[in-house]
């Protein structure tokens, strides 16, 4: 009957044993082969550096304005524009203009790291329905595993410091890049592709000229969705050594300063708004006169 | 060497095909099939020939495989079973490239709902076909422009297809096709979402275009007026069988079956029907009452000369192009062509 009451363990030091072999075998990995991953990282590791010094030391009324400009061209709305330049200035204007400008920095090579790498696995998930079933559990993961735990090994590999920050972020914002630019390609209408075939386009012909200027609305709203997500992760990955909002937010819980942390807090939630209207507004103008007729 | 020849083609869809491929052949039905094994039967042994500069019409129900047949012939469907020679070529045994070759200089197609591209302009969309053979955009713009204007749709070439209306867009879909100017075009239900004013005028215009270029066509349509119109032969599917082929006096003077017949029982006759064909011949033809004769022509349509006969009330001579005398036709004649059989 013991059988029922207990559920089986494994014995104990066969487990401590288990946990410190997978240990010491990804110390040792991370020995032999974490400076080599450092140097792959580090073109990325310089353009983060140099963004946040441009950002951080260009005069602040360019960067506004260039703000301003780039809400303008994604929106084509005077409020949005409006709304940014004065998000922006009360920004600086309660001292969160350096920080500001660094999470700024990181969330921009973090998208642009997640688009270029998500799309196309997003069109390899599109063309191949063993791909679609491989990743998916992959995406699920990332979504959904705690940020913590995948913190872990990148900071023994590592250790503390930009690279691992961004690593993180785009860990966790990768996947709707990637599912959106799936399902985005695999709507396509049949008909619409069998005409592309007909009429003798090679698999990449369909691919540029066909099946992504049909999906980018969606694929946009993934890149919509990246955003928000890495956006979300400024406080986690301040915790590990990137500068930005989230820094003074960890201060603020650690002292207990709460006007501190709301005004960092509410400077994100501003980012968060203005990425947001902004890559809708583009998103909904790109799919004026495509937009597939359902 | 017949320009289109389909050998014993079966399409079957479903998750098996080959597994239920035997059950089809033995002869089990579509029903049959669908409820034993979920598989849906699109051909069922289809074996064709289409000679070159010929229309090809293609009739059926609904859900009877003609755009599975039509789509067979560029390789976008393969067949489950069977052989499709173009030219003498197997296409089945073109590898990738020399069938990407084959589709951009050998066929083009219209397609039933359309398949334009939302993203494109009308121009651009005509374009499409010159795009994939490599030609500038300069040629492809000249050639397109003459194709929307052939279409009667200037004025309207930079608009997106969502700006037009059903049946302005299928003309852009008719219009891409003939772009490409290519030996074979395969069109599936092209004139169908037309107005009967602009459908008539593009099977006109479709005519004048064959009498000029002899183009090969497969044109499917549901309209038996416009099969007997266009049609050099007409097959018609039933259930993804080939029930009869035939010239149109052949399907609608003798119909193979029922199914046939249920097309054909509304069909004005007199427009399908030539004076040769029911004729008396000269040599047959005795104590018929020569007093009061019209002549005509063997090849006219009785649709044609029916209103003279009936305001005379006289009887009909009927000559062939040299003027000699080749049969009668009498009211009696008339009759039987004209009631149903
Ligand atoms: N991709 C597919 N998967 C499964 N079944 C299919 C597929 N395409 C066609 N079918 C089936 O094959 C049969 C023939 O379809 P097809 O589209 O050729 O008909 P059709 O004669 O063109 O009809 P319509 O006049 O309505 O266009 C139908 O029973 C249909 O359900
Ligand atoms: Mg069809």
């Amino acid at each position: 009957m013991d059988f029922f009451n207990k559920i089986p363990v494994m014995d104990r030091t066969a487990l401590r044993e288990l946990k410190k072999g997978i240990d010491s075998s990804f110390k040792e990995f991370s020995r032999a082969y974490g400076d080599g991953i450092e140097g792959f990282f580090d073109p990325l590791l310089h353009f983060l550096i140099w963004l946040e010094k441009l950002l951080v030391s260009s005069p602040w009324p360019i960067v506004i304005g260039v703000f301003g400009l780039l809400a303008w061209i994604g929106s084509r709305s005077i409020k949005l524009v409006i709304g940014t330049i004065v998000c922006f200035l009360v920004i600086g204007y309660f001292g969160m203009w350096k920080n500001c400008m660094a999470t700024v920095a990181i969330i921009s090579v973090s998208t642009l790291v997640c688009i270029v790498v998500g799309i196309p696995i997003g069109v390899l998930m599109s063309k191949s329905d063993r791909a679609e079933k491989t990743i998916l559990p992959v995406l699920d993961m990332m979504q959904t595993i705690p940020s913590f735990v995948y913190l872990i090994p990148i900071i023994m590999l590592l250790g503390i410091g930009k690279v691992p920050g961004l690593l993180a972020v785009c860990i966790y914002a990768l996947p709707p890049v990637v599912r959106l630019t799936n399902l985005g390609i695999r709507e396509v209408d049949k008909e619409t592709l069998e005409a592309s075939e007909a009429f003798g386009a090679t698999p990449m012909q369909k691919l540029k000229s066909v099946q992504i200027p049909l999906s980018l609305p969606t694929i946009f709203a993934g890149v919509n969705q990246t955003i928000m997500m890495a956006l979300a992760m400024v406080v986690i990955a301040s915790m590990i050594g990137v500068k930005g909002l989230g820094v003074p937010i960890l201060q603020a819980i650690s002292n207990q300063y709460l006007a501190l942390g709301m005004m960092n807090g509410l400077a994100i939630v501003a980012l968060a708004i203005i990425f947001d209207r902004v890559t809708q507004q583009y998103g909904q103008r790109i799919q004026k006169h495509r937009g597939q007729k359902k | 060497m017949s320009k289109i020849e389909i050998n014993n083609v079966y399409k079957i869809f479903g998750k098996n095909p080959k597994s239920v491929l035997p059950m089809v052949k033995d002869g089990a039905t579509k029903e049959d099939i669908l409820d034993q094994t979920g598989h849906t039967v699109g051909l069922d042994n289809v074996s064709l020939k289409i000679e070159e500069g010929e229309t090809f019409v293609c009739m059926g129900l609904s859900g009877s495989g003609k755009s599975t047949l039509i789509r067979h012939l560029n390789r976008l469907i393969d067949p489950t079973d069977g052989d499709i020679l173009i030219e003498g070529t197997n296409v089945m045994s073109l590898n990738k490239e020399s069938l990407i070759d084959f589709r951009r200089h050998k066929m083009s197609m219209v397609f039933q709902r359309f398949g334009l591209f939302p993203h494109k302009t009308v121009i651009q969309n005509v374009g499409y076909g010159l795009e994939m053979q490599g030609k500038s955009e300069e040629e492809r713009n000249k050639t397109s422009m003459e194709k929307i204007e052939a279409v009667g749709l200037t004025g309207f070439e930079n608009q997106y297809p969502n700006q037009l209306s059903g049946g302005m867009q299928q003309r852009v879909g008719l219009a891409r096709a003939l772009a490409t100017d290519t030996d074979i075009m395969l069109m599936d239900e092209a004139f169908s979402a037309l107005d009967p004013l602009i459908r008539s005028d593009m099977q006109k215009q479709l005519m004048d275009l064959q009498a000029e270029l002899k183009k090969t066509i497969v044109f499917i349509t549901h309209d038996l007026d416009e099969s007997l119109r266009l049609g050099d032969h007409i097959g018609i599917l039933n259930a993804g069988k080939l029930v009869q082929v035939g010239t149109p006096v052949d399907i609608v003077m003798n119909p193979a079956d029922e199914y046939v017949e249920a097309f054909v029982k509304d069909v004005n006759r007199a427009k399908v029907i030539k004076a040769k064909v029911i004729m008396t011949p000269v040599n047959e033809a005795n104590g018929i009452d020569k007093s009061n004769m019209i002549k005509i022509e063997e090849d006219q349509f009785i649709e044609e000369f029916l209103p003279q006969i009936v305001c005379t009330n006289s009887n009909c001579e009927v000559v062939d192009k040299q003027g000699n005398t080749k049969g009668y036709i009498s009211n009696k004649e008339l009759q039987s062509s004209l009631l149903k059989s």
